[in-house]
């Protein structure tokens, strides 16, 4: 047994429901769907499932919303019986898987059903919920949010653009360097059925879309949607009894920066967290950044992704627009495939677990027309600002 | 916890926690220096000078009443390289506003909140 809890563990199984851009099913039904998918993708039946986890989470009774599925309407619906449940935020979209190794780890549970829901476009978007609530004078917003709101920084988009001005101006990076990211994202999303956008996106189109806030424009921006994934996380002797070889957790980091309430205050601003849940990450493993065949990163937006491929030592600090600049090298065919399903700037905002599922994808060999050749170490990175996780996949 | 904060400016003057025994400057709000872990901190009033280390010029409309486009800054105080704050610098427009440029503080009564404000430090000042 490894003295690194993760590497006894392994992720048996995955499901994903449907993404929708435009509300079909009920987010919480996407949810069900997408984890009934995953035990039995596993080779498991629902009562083999003995813990669960998930983050961020909703109330119990709502099903929608950002986070559309909670523990207990999940335990209700999926007829579970459990004996360890989290909804912890330590690694931030990564959490829930973090939280289940732990888990398995001090021996509570052997099988953890992990998942994600989303229901973004079946409530009000952020921009009306914002238009209702911003003005009124009840409210009292509290933690980050109470030294955002008075100067209408209402959204992740406006903080993660402070950032990128920064490190654009310090090391020189184009707006034409960060198109890449999209347009190579794009590119993979043709290949990927489920992907909300598919259409090729052209440098014009990028150069001249509506500004969102400097240096974003949309294309730059996640797209909202509604959609579930879920994986299980298993004890990695379990793996006999399991339909598919195992994918092997090999290392996982969490984010845990100078301070956890606020994104401004760091030494080494505009580092974020995802520097801190690399540096964790590698910490746990022998193999190093010339060991990933695909990486998964987060881009809520664009620039998420540069920081991670920095973070993660794929380049050095600053050289990240010069990494990727043409695309030819984070291409499907190219010497580090990124985010080969189109991630959530084409597929839609499945916040990570759209990464982590897509890395299982490649590893198991099962990615379709977007399969990169001889996949066997994936990294996903998901999160940014004050919070961050990493994991490093490998075939058992 | 935050009323020296968003209430202090009443006499022009942005107040930060600072911790009495190293000199540390804690922002935002906590119960004991981050620096040293001494409990002897209070509000205490700074240049409020400094200088804009990031921005972006916001497009979107997040808000129906708030004309866009406008800037969001960061604004990196003198007293400390950490201490820094998302402000908004209505003074300047979209087409002024720059990194490194040289800001103070003002403030904006918001019923018993003064929201602080910067804007381009005056050459005569």
């Amino acid at each position: 047994m490894s003295r690194f809890a993760e590497k006894n563990t392994c992720i048996s199984g995955i499901g994903q429901s449907a993404i929708n851009k435009v509300p079909k099913e009920f987010p919480f039904e996407l949810a069900v769907t997408a984890s009934l998918a995953a035990i039995a993708d596993a080779g498991l039946r629902p009562e083999d499932i003995d813990g669960v986890s998930t983050w961020p989470t909703t109330d119990t009774g709502v099903g929608q919303g950002s986070g559309a599925a909670s523990v207990a309407d999940m335990v209700a619906s999926l007829g579970l019986s459990i004996k360890w449940h989290s909804t912890g935020s330590m690694a931030a979209q990564l959490s829930p898987i973090m939280n289940a190794v732990s888990a398995i780890a001090a021996g509570y549970c052997s099988h953890v059903l992990c998942w994600r829901a989303l229901g973004e476009r079946t409530v009000d978007s952020y921009a009306s919920a914002a238009a209702k609530h911003g003005g009124s004078p009840e409210l009292r917003p509290a933690g980050f949010m109470e030294y955002m709101l008075p100067y209408w920084a209402m959204s992740a988009a406006t903080w993660c653009a402070v950032h990128a001005s920064t490190h654009m101006h310090r090391f020189c990076v184009t707006r034409e360097q960060m198109s890449a990211i999209p347009i190579n994202q794009r590119r993979n999303a043709a290949f990927n059925e489920k992907a909300i956008y598919r259409d090729p996106l052209t440098l014009d189109a990028y150069m001249s879309a509506r500004t969102v806030a400097t240096p974003f424009t949309i294309f730059d921006c996640d797209v909202p949607c509604d959609g579930a994934t879920a994986v299980v996380v298993s004890r990695i002797d379990s793996a006999p009894d399991l339909r598919h070889r195992p994918i092997v957790i090999e290392s996982i980091g969490a984010g845990t920066g100078d301070r956890l309430d606020t994104w401004l205050a760091r030494s080494d601003y505009p580092r974020m967290a995802m520097h801190d849940a690399a540096r964790n990450m590698w910490d746990r493993t022998d193999l190093t950044p010339k060991d990933v065949d695909t990486a998964h990163l987060y881009d809520g937006f664009t620039y998420l992704t540069l920081f991670w491929l920095e973070a993660l030592g794929f380049c050095e600090e600053g050289e990240s627009g010069q990494f990727v600049e043409g695309g030819e090298r984070i291409s499907l065919a190219g010497e580090l495939p990124l985010n080969t399903n189109g991630g959530q700037l084409s597929e839609g905002r499945m916040h990570g677990f759209g990464h982590l599922h897509e890395a299982c994808l490649q590893l198991r060999g099962e990615a379709g027309e977007r399969q990169v050749d001889n996949v066997r170490v994936s990294v996903v990175g998901n999160g940014g600002g004050s919070l961050g996780g990493a994991a490093l996949l490998r075939n058992a | 916890m935050n009323r020296y904060f968003w209430c202090g400016g009443e006499d022009g003057r942005l107040r930060i926690l600072r911790c009495a025994d190293c000199g540390w400057y804690i922002h935002p709000y906590a119960a004991r220096c981050t620096r040293c872990r001494g409990p002897n901190i209070s509000p205490q009033p700074v240049s409020g000078r400094g200088k804009v280390v990031g921005f972006t010029i916001n497009h979107q409309v997040w808000v129906t009443d708030v004309p866009v486009p406008y800037v969001i800054a960061l604004v990196e105080l003198a007293e400390q390289s950490n201490l820094r704050l998302m402000t908004n610098m209505p003074s300047c427009s979209p087409e002024e506003v720059a990194m490194d440029m040289a800001v103070e503080v003002y403030f904006e009564q918001q019923d018993e909140a003064f929201i602080p404000l910067f804007r381009p430090l005056r050459d005569d000042t």
